[in-house]
């Protein structure tokens, strides 16, 4: 128990995970934004969207997560030199948002477009056949619906994406896995227990998310 | 207006064709309606009668031929089509109602955000339209909560909120409980009166022997036979309706 207490003194296991959902909120705050985005390209009229939208999900969602956000660190950053902010620690850690970002944004798109398939093609009629245009019509209309039918599909990303929240040690961010690790190093006589406890703190967190989508999923589904 | 031929028709369909694959559902139809007048079209299952009701606003794509809807023909795709489907009503045999929207959000939303209209005369607008087709006391909930015949009356509502030239229906009571149909025919037979052009797809004898000027007997995408409705149903000239006729009034 003493070795227990001392392991939350000695690291920031605390900060670490703090780390891990302040990663997951805003990549999945962004790979919402661009997932409806790119849903709305897959289902509309226009081929090239379509094209474009197919070929982005195709592309990200077959690359490994890892590759993706090496690429940020070694590729935008070392080769490109692209800088997102000046701080040296905060820079890294924005790009592993949007490397989980686009890599989150196929899963999120095609989750979308499950609850697409949700929404009977007599409401795209209906709102066409009082005048609506594509846009608007999969805006006030499909979109509303199908967000209500993919919360459970939606519930999944999120759960996924807190998850590989942790990749992000490979894109240089000071998180779980990468303590985890540095843990392991000093203390592989209580291994198990450090393993236990990073295991223990995802299931925390990701249990309340499993709860909220299915009670959500229910709350809103669309009555018909 | 007066410089308008007062005889133009106000839907016209020249030489329409139409194939579903292998399946040549509309066959060279012309059609001519004018401002005022209620067309029934009846017809076996698979006549093309539905295909036709769906192509005058081009919830169907047509092959070859020509629609016009007062006078203009209907645009292909994109900002045109839009507003020239304000101007064609459409009421769908499953209703279609917003399903995540109130009765009165269904009403509101076509005249606020297509005809920019203001929400409040939006409103006004929908309440009268509401009371008129007797459900302006549901106007708060949504769709699933209220009957097939009321869901049908708010579809109508929708589709006169956007002040249509010509209504379009099909087959408007056939997904509706037989002591619902009345009060959906009834709401019809009060829009005819008052003057609007309509085609209607069904099979109601009683409404077409009411409110028709015309009815227009379709077989295999083709308009077999056109009449008065008295004329269609006392004496059908063709084999295929008379057949149709006597399977249909048999019971």
């Amino acid at each position: 128990m003493d070795r227990f207490l001392s392991l939350f003194q000695d690291y920031d296991i605390l900060g670490a995970f703090w780390a891990n959902i302040q990663l997951t909120f805003w990549a999945a705050l962004g790979s919402f934004v661009l997932g409806t985005i790119l849903a709305l390209m897959r289902i509309s009229p226009v081929p090239s969207f379509q094209w474009v939208g197919a070929s982005y999900v195709n592309i990200f969602r077959n690359t490994p997560l890892t590759i993706i956000i090496v690429f940020g660190v070694l590729g935008l950053y070392s080769q490109l030199q692209v800088q997102l902010n000046e701080n040296f620690n905060l820079n890294f850690f924005m790009l592993a948002i949007v490397g989980l970002t686009v890599y989150h944004a196929a899963f999120v798109c095609e989750a979308i477009r499950s609850g697409v398939n949700t929404v009977p093609l007599g409401q795209a009629e209906a709102a066409r056949a009082i005048g609506l245009s594509f846009f608007p019509a999969a805006w006030l209309i499909i979109l509303p619906q199908a967000l209500r039918g993919a919360v459970a599909p939606l519930g999944n990303v999120l759960i996924a994406l807190t998850k590989n929240s942790t990749v992000a040690t490979a894109g240089s961010v000071a998180e779980t896995s990468g303590l985890m690790r540095t843990m392991l190093e000093f203390n592989g006589d209580i291994a198990l227990l450090i393993f236990l406890i990073f295991a223990v703190g995802f299931v925390i967190i990701v249990i309340p998310i499993g709860l909220a989508t299915t009670w959500l999923s229910k709350k809103l589904a669309v009555a018909r | 207006m007066a410089t308008e031929p007062a005889v133009r028709p106000l839907v016209e369909l020249k030489n329409v064709n139409k194939h579903f694959g292998a399946l040549h559902v509309l066959q060279n139809i012309n059609l001519e309606v004018t401002k005022g007048e209620v067309v029934v079209v009846i017809g076996p299952s698979g006549s093309g009668k539905s295909t036709l009701c769906r192509a005058i606003n081009r919830l169907e794509t047509i092959d070859t031929g020509e629609i016009l809807i007062d006078g203009k023909r209907l645009p292909s795709e994109g900002k045109g089509l839009a507003a020239l489907r304000a101007d064609v009503g459409m009421v769908f045999q499953s209703f279609n109602l917003f399903a995540h929207k109130s009765i009165l959000e269904n009403v509101t939303l076509g005249p606020v955000k297509v005809k920019k209209m203001k929400p409040d005369a939006a409103k006004d607008l929908a309440m009268g339209l509401l009371e008129r087709v007797g459900v302006a006391n549901q106007a708060q909930k949504l769709p699933a909560q209220l009957s097939g015949g009321q869901q049908q009356r708010v579809a109508i509502a929708r589709a006169l909120a956007m002040k249509p030239k010509v209504m379009l229906f099909d087959e408007p009571t056939s997904a509706l409980d037989p002591e619902m149909i009345n009060e959906v025919l009834d709401t019809m037979v009060e829009l005819a009166r008052e003057g609007m052009t309509m085609i209607v797809i069904t099979h109601e004898m009683g409404f077409a022997r009411k409110a028709a000027d015309r009815v227009i007997f379709m077989a295999d995408g083709q308009i077999v036979e056109q009449a008065t409705p008295e004329e269609f149903f006392t004496n059908p000239r063709s084999e295929r309706a008379k057949d149709f006729l006597g399977k249909i009034l048999e019971h």
